[in-house]
């Protein structure tokens, strides 16, 4: 009873304070209960593609956004992570509860060596180095195929569990642990040092910080959590395809993340549950069919044109103020801070916010 | 076989040269890492096409037709996406490749996804030494070389030139000096998209035309960017060169080499990085603080 009461009281002091916190509490309780109430299996493989997605933008963010190494081939990651897990369980006869794993720690391995040959380039050289990973592995695939299949991929895989809804579970928990575990990465000590190499990596060496063992770090762990969901989903699809190496799967984790708000691990994830299924709507209509593509782009081409920031500041900035004195956030309609009491006024607001963060 | 490698190289590389300088200026000038930039080459192509099968034009006709219209349709595309979001860099780049998946896909809705195919511009072989090569490849040389002499004339030997350069060289301080920043930005983009758009309507009678064909030569041309150095005009043609021997050596020599041709030149262009990470003829740009 005492343990019970103590969370209700850490949930309204902490939780339900912040609209942006509720909205996340519900989206967590939503998506656990979900299938209880509503167990259509065209919805739910929708859904459990869409976590497995929010893993990977989680990743790209962790990467990107927090720490500058703007990433053009993430999919490398995914499909490394995907072909290791597919060919170990295949080849090996493992199951794919372990060869999950493995294929994440190929993926971290793969992310610690592109990390290394990305350790002195900068900026937009960064982002034009990484793009051509992916592409080697592609070619490699392509010339090697009785090892890897060639176009058709891997396929005959084990899936993890049988039944749509446990697959949508795994994928839902694997999601929140996932996500929830890179944003209280981002939010700790180590996330600053992050932050501190993208706005200056002279500056955070010149302080002390080792910043290239940082950095390959931070590959290592953003390309492990992208290998996580690139092998969670060979195993869902019953298939590692080159698909999992295209461009176009580079460039799209690059749309969901700046679309959902960079350097903030939940823009990424709300990028991913908003746009994936939209898409997929989209798609499921025969005039649209061929069309969602475009409606895709145009969307997002939309969208930034008036939230050039992203999506999830752009709302946290509406519902939430910053106050002038002890910079804590508040709900909107406050006339005073909830935490010392100082008035919020729209104008100070409004400077900070010109400011910003990133 | 020798004279194939030789032959393809220099045609192939003529081409990504063309793709490469634009893209390289764009980047330079207006801070903008143009992912459209093949997809302009696609639409001229596509341009061409219908001009000529459509309408029935003659070359010349629909080459300078196409080429206006897609140098038209990238200053349409700066004004109305790019220039809004200009301050923020992301925007800024998936600004640009949602563009490119747009065209893609207008393409694809217009054309459907067949491989289309233009008629050679002139029909006819040389025999150069030994070597019969046809009509085409040496108009899309001279083309080539034409095209990058004259930009070479316009960026060295023009007071507009001189400006480009200035600004590439250091923005702020350009502006400081008077120069109108946003004006330059739009000359550039024109004009680096209308090289794109030359190379498009050149290459697509040796190429097949489709919604995807942007795809492969925009990852050579940023290699090729990557590994001359971004912002270096020398940097682009020699990379270029380099990129396009590379390819074509692979793609004679070894057996599964036309798989093999993007992750050979991919690898030469990682190999250089490591080396200098600013590419071969970069100007390492000042940190951006």
């Amino acid at each position: 009873m005492y343990l019970l009461r103590r969370a209700w009281a850490e949930a309204r002091n902490e939780i339900l304070v912040l609209p942006s916190r509720t909205l996340v509490l519900v989206w967590a309780a939503g998506l656990l209960l979900l299938p209880l109430v509503y167990d259509d299996a065209y919805v739910l493989r929708i859904l459990t593609m869409t976590c497995l997605f929010a893993i990977f933008a989680a990743s790209w963010d962790l990467l990107a956004g927090y720490t500058g190494q703007v990433n053009f081939g993430h999919a490398l990651f995914f499909g490394a992570g995907a072909y290791a897990s597919a060919l170990a369980s295949l080849k090996l006869g493992v199951s794919p509860w372990f060869t999950v794993w493995l294929g994440a720690a190929v993926a971290a391995l793969f992310g610690y060596l592109s990390g290394f040959l990305c350790l002195r380039l900068r900026g937009s050289y960064l982002s034009l180095a990484t793009l051509a990973f992916p592409l080697i592995g592609l070619g490699l695939l392509f010339a090697f195929p009785d090892f890897s299949g060639g176009e058709l991929g891997v396929s005959g895989v084990q899936r993890l569990v049988l039944s749509p809804t446990a697959n949508y579970y795994v994928a839902a928990v694997a999601m929140l642990v996932v996500v929830f575990g890179l944003w209280l990465i981002a939010d700790s000590r180590f996330g600053i040092v992050l932050h501190a190499i993208r706005d200056d990596e002279v500056a955070a060496r010149a302080s002390g910080i080792n910043t290239p063992r940082y950095k390959l770090a931070v590959f290592a762990l953003s390309a492990a959590a992208a290998g996580l969901a690139g092998a969670l989903l060979a195993h869902y699809l019953r298939v590692a395809g080159p698909s999992t190496l295209e461009v176009a799967l580079s460039f799209q984790v690059v749309i969901w993340g700046i679309f959902g708000g960079v350097a903030t691990i939940y823009g990424p994830v709300a990028a991913v549950f908003i746009l994936y299924p939209l898409t997929e709507w989209l798609g499921s209509f025969k005039e649209f069919g061929e069309l969602r593509l475009l409606i895709f782009a145009v969307i997002v081409l939309l969208v930034l044109l008036f939230m050039p920031r992203g999506l999830t500041p752009w709302v946290r900035d509406k519902i939430e103020a910053l106050c002038p004195r002890c910079k804590q956030r508040n709900f909107v309609f406050r006339k005073t801070c909830r935490l010392c009491g100082a008035p919020l006024e729209a104008q100070v607001t409004r400077a900070e916010r010109l400011v910003g963060h990133q | 076989m020798l004279q194939d490698i030789l032959v393809t190289g220099l045609v192939n590389g003529g081409v990504y040269a063309l793709l490469a300088i634009g893209f390289s200026l764009i980047f330079g000038v207006a801070r903008i890492v143009n992912i459209a930039h093949t997809a302009f080459y696609m639409l001229a192509a596509y341009c061409f096409y219908t001009m000529l099968t459509r309408t029935g034009a003659g070359f010349t006709v629909a080459a300078i037709v196409s080429v206006l219209a897609v140098t038209a349709l990238s200053l349409l595309c700066y004004r109305l996406v790019i220039e809004p979001v200009r301050e923020h860099e992301s925007a800024v780049l998936i600004a640009t490749i949602a563009l490119g998946l747009i065209f893609q896909e207008l393409m694809l809705a217009a054309y459907g996804g067949n491989y289309l195919g233009v008629p050679s511009t002139i029909e006819g072989m040389v025999r150069v030494g030994g070597v019969s090569i046809p009509n085409q490849r040496l108009l899309i040389l001279v083309v080539a070389a034409v095209m990058l002499a004259a930009t070479w004339f316009f960026l060295y030997r023009t007071r507009i030139g001189l400006a480009i350069r200035a600004t590439a060289n250091d923005l702020e301080v350009a502006n400081l000096m008077g120069m109108n920043v946003h004006r330059l930005a739009m000359i550039t983009v024109a004009f680096s998209v209308g090289l794109a758009a030359i190379a498009g309507v050149v290459a697509t009678p040796v190429t097949s035309i489709h919604p995807f064909m942007w795809l492969d030569p925009l990852v050579t041309m940023l290699a090729i960017v990557v590994l001359g150095g971004l912002g270096s005009l020398k940097g682009s043609i020699i990379g270029a060169l380099i990129i396009a021997y590379v390819e074509a050596i692979t793609v004679f020599t070894l057996p599964e080499g036309a798989h093999l041709k993007g992750a050979v030149a991919l690898g030469i262009m990682v190999a250089v990085l490591l080396a200098r990470p600013e590419g071969l003829f970069g100007v390492a740009f000042e940190e951006e603080r």
